[in-house]
């Protein structure tokens, strides 16, 4: 039997003819990555190869190490292996990463949506044989609602807070959400503040993009001046200290998982609006279809349930295999605290 | 539909209690009468007969959205609530905006469904479930299963409404009370017109006991000041006489009359102009039964004679607060008491139902231990400990009365099996079965779903996640490898159980972190701890 282009070992996703990892969970000696989120770019490996936007995105998060960058499309070979990056549309700079051999092609995902957000590069379908797709929201009880509607209905939650005197916290991650919640913003409506972890990273990405005008606060920001106006926090500030100062205050988290009443209601949340920077059902199943794939194999999310239609309903050769990234369901807010 | 789903809405998208009173209160202050009377019914868990069972519901609802059956049902155990199951699933489409039908339209029409043959009913729901938005299509799904848990209690739902009628809250949580239905009457007959009688029924505020804190007995100094009674596992209720009727009303200020109506027997008895504070005990065979016999009283609207006479209830008593007419509740507790015992000891009260919980004294601490002691035997949870001198309080205040309850059971379990669980733990897996050591196999012998904290609740879910042996539908066998103390407050044997032993509340104490599983108890360990 021919020994597969990528196999899923116990460090990562391994091409053994390159002697290559992509999102290696344990140190590795050459790894790429396909966006900067911590469960996909770990610490310790010798070499990274990434998107060359997410390289000042990693240094920042992993410190002093060894990267190259390549633009989107650019093939580089390892040992007679072709690889290349193309857009993901998950977060700024993320990347599918398109593998060839011999005239077989795989592709892996990473995380990522369908919908162009408007920073993010906007997902990029690619042709493949075998198609390594995560599916976080791979349920048919996630549907996305187009994004102009949900940052419409984040304009007015925010207009009436502040008519009703009171701040309003949104809780994203400081990574990619952050970014794609201030992007969408209506800075005419009032100022923009922000997290630390949240400003830090901003100020990583204004360097590729841009952005409206952000305010960090700090220890001499007084309750007077933030009142009314909008905070842009990660998940793990909720429920702590640092959030006194904005009182009297509304939150709202913009997150897949708001889909659930459920979800909302445990955070202790007032307001869930439902925006995920990973594709619904409708996106995840459109996406395998303009691969043209023959194979799918699921990585994380509702793995189990998601390739079992993809057989049953579909009569496709799916199966699914485990990885160390976002589990199913699994609170997120743990992978902000991995990352702040 | 459209404005009451915004009220739903708004109710649900808030943990404030006074947002929650604030959007019902414009409700009630804008809605049509019929539509007000309708919410109040909701609300107040007086929803229309389910119309359809969820079986066909389910079939219709994947008709439309193309799933298979059985991808609705995994869907359906992630989410975690059949009528947002359904509701998510359905597209939404350009029609989705389109119905105009008012909360009343919706409630009638699903009262007549019931009527209907299955193909109508389909056709009816598959035409509504398009022509509504998703939040729209949530209610109307809830509306029509039941269960409207949204995290507003009748008592919020009567403060509401009394801000927008300026009517009085007590006297509207009366007007509210019994078997009114919005087909049998208005909203002007229920709660704008007057009714002297509104004020008969009126309970007073309980005064509620905090549990006691280590080394009490000192802080109570000297033990002379304070009686003691037995704690009664039952019903908190204030039974009341006036007017030659009579009132029973629960700790949840529920009126509960008709659930009871042994205490019909008062009349005549109890003179009009008192007011009783006792516990509601399961009596039969002239002896104190456990907890699970008053369930079937609890839950049941309609008393049939046969459960009558299967599990009668009796008032065991032990305050006074309203006596020929008077409220006295600022008298000592001592002077309360000796009224009490007076009016039970002159009446043949054995014969109606009513028992004193004889008050008692103790000369030492060691006395009064050795009372608790026999907790079990006398099928009470422990002692109440109660200030001579004391008046009688609203609600919960520190410093005149104190629970001094019996330490429960414990015993260290295994996490066998695992799902997921309701409301706003859907998706985490927080219901846990636990298993007992029984000839080196685990043997289940309860389940319990609380007593962790959220970060704990987190941590179990990720780690059931990764060690998931097999799956049965919503329900995942793990590894057995954590040990949980589990408490439980009684235990006696079953033949409806795998284990042969039925426990009362059992809940999760500690995450024995430290135990190896082999270090768990056994099955012979659970049985040594039922009473003989």
């Amino acid at each position: 039997m021919k020994h597969p282009l990528l196999i899923f070992n116990d460090k990562g996703i391994y091409c053994q003819q390159a002697d290559v990892y992509i999102d290696a969970w344990r140190p590795v000696d050459k790894c790429i990555v396909t966006h900067g989120h911590a469960d996909h770019s770990r610490w310790g490996h010798k070499q990274y190869i990434t998107h060359i936007k997410n390289v000042s995105i990693i240094k920042h998060r992993l410190g002093d190490i060894v990267v190259t960058g390549k633009e989107w499309n650019e093939s580089f070979t390892i040992n007679g292996v072709k690889f290349s990056l193309h857009p993901a549309g998950h977060i700024v700079a993320s990347s599918q990463v398109r593998v060839e051999y011999k005239g077989e092609v795989w592709v892996f995902t990473g995380d990522f949506k369908t919908e162009n957000d408007g920073i993010a590069e906007a997902y990029e379908p690619v042709k493949c044989n075998t198609f390594i797709t995560e599916c976080t929201f791979g349920l048919p009880a996630f549907s996305w609602t187009p994004q102009a509607h949900v940052f419409n209905d984040i304009n007015n939650w925010w207009s009436t807070n502040k008519e009703n005197n009171e701040t309003s916290i949104l809780f994203g991650y400081s990574l990619g959400k952050a970014q794609r919640l201030l992007k969408h913003l209506d800075p005419s409506i009032g100022k923009i503040y922000t997290h630390g972890a949240v400003e830090n990273m901003t100020t990583v990405l204004r360097e590729n993009y841009k952005f409206p005008e952000t305010t960090l606060i700090t220890r001499d920001t007084t309750k007077e001046e933030i009142k009314g106006n909008i905070v842009i926090a990660p998940p793990s500030a909720h429920g702590t200290t640092w959030i006194r100062k904005m009182v009297p205050y509304v939150t709202a988290s913009a997150s897949g998982w708001m889909t659930f009443r459920g979800a909302r209601r445990r955070r202790a949340i007032d307001r869930g609006f439902v925006l995920s920077d990973h594709a619904d059902w409708d996106g995840l199943l459109t996406a395998i279809k303009a691969t043209g794939c023959e194979k799918v194999i699921a990585t994380h999310g509702y793995t189990e349930i998601f390739s079992r239609y993809l057989r049953e309903e579909l009569g496709m050769d799916a199966r699914t295999e485990k990885t160390q990234y976002e589990e199913e369901g699994s609170e997120i807010a743990n992978k902000e605290e991995v990352n702040s | 539909m459209k404005t009451f789903a915004q009220l739903i809405k708004k109710l649900d998208s808030t943990n404030k209690t006074n947002l929650k009173v604030h959007a019902l209160t414009n409700y009630f202050l804008n809605a049509s009468e019929e539509d007000k009377l309708w919410t109040i019914a909701i609300l107040s868990h007086r929803r229309p007969k389910r119309p359809v069972n969820t079986t066909l519901l389910r079939l219709w609802a994947t008709e439309i959205s193309g799933i298979p059956l059985w991808l609705f049902e995994e869907s359906y155990h992630i989410v975690g609530d059949l009528a947002e199951t359904i509701a998510l699933i359905i597209p939404n489409t350009e029609k989705s905006e389109e119905s105009t039908k008012s909360l009343s339209d919706y409630v009638n029409e699903i009262i007549t469904l019931r009527t209907l043959t299955d193909s109508k009913k389909k056709a009816y729901l598959q035409e509504n479930w398009l022509k509504l938005n998703y939040f729209e299509r949530f209610v109307f799904n809830k509306i029509i299963t039941g269960g409207f848990r949204i995290g507003v209690s009748q008592k919020l739902m009567t403060r509401a409404l009394s801000k927008a009628t300026q009517i009085d809250e007590d006297i509207l949580a009366y007007k509210l009370m019994g078997n009114w239905t919005p087909k049998n009457t208005s909203f002007q007959k229920l709660i704008l017109e007057h009714n002297k009688e509104d004020y008969l029924s009126k309970p007073y505020p309980f005064y509620l006991a905090y549990a006691v804190e280590n080394n009490f007995q000192n802080d109570l100094s000297n033990i002379s000041n304070w009686a003691f009674e037995h704690k009664w596992d039952g019903i908190r209720s204030q039974v009341i006489i006036r007017n030659d009727e009579v009132f029973v009303w629960s700790r949840g200020e529920e009126l509960v009359t008709d659930k009871y109506p042994e205490f019909q027997r008062f009349l005549n008895v109890i003179p009009n102009g008192t007011v009783l504070d006792g516990e509601i005990l399961p009596f039969a065979n002239g002896e104190i039964g456990n907890f699970n016999d008053l369930q079937t009283r609890i839950g049941r609207k309609n008393i049939s004679k046969a459960l009558l006479k299967k599990t009668p209830v009796i008032l065991t008593v032990y305050d006074i607060l309203e006596w020929n007419g008077n409220d006295i509740r600022q008298k000592p507790f001592s002077e309360r008491r000796a009224i009490l015992d007076h009016l039970v000891s002159n009446c043949n009260c054995d014969e109606i139902g009513l028992y004193l919980s004889n008050s008692m004294e103790f000369d030492s601490w060691e006395a009064a231990e050795k009372e608790r002691e026999l907790s079990r035997e006398k099928r009470s949870e422990g002692l109440m400990i109660k200030r001579k001198d004391s008046p009688y309080l609203v609600g919960r205040k520190k410093g005149d009365w104190w629970k001094w309850k019996i330490d429960p059971f414990t015993i260290d379990a295994v996490l066998t099996y695992a799902m997921r669980g309701h409301g706003r733990r859907a998706n985490l897996y927080t219901d846990y079965t636990f298993g007992l050591w029984d000839n080196g196999e685990l043997v289940t012998f309860a389940k319990a779903y609380s007593g962790l904290t959220d970060a704990e609740f987190q941590q179990v879910d990720a780690w059931i996640k990764k060690n998931t042996l097999e799956r049965f539908g919503p329900v995942r066998s793990v590894t057995p490898h954590h040990v949980f103390e589990i408490a439980f407050e009684g235990i006696a044997e079953s033949k409806r159980h795998k284990s042969g032993i039925a426990t009362r509340f059992p809940r999760i104490i500690r995450w024995r972190k430290d135990k190896p599983i082999e270090e768990a108890n056994t099955l012979s360990d659970l049985k040594a701890l039922i009473p003989s």
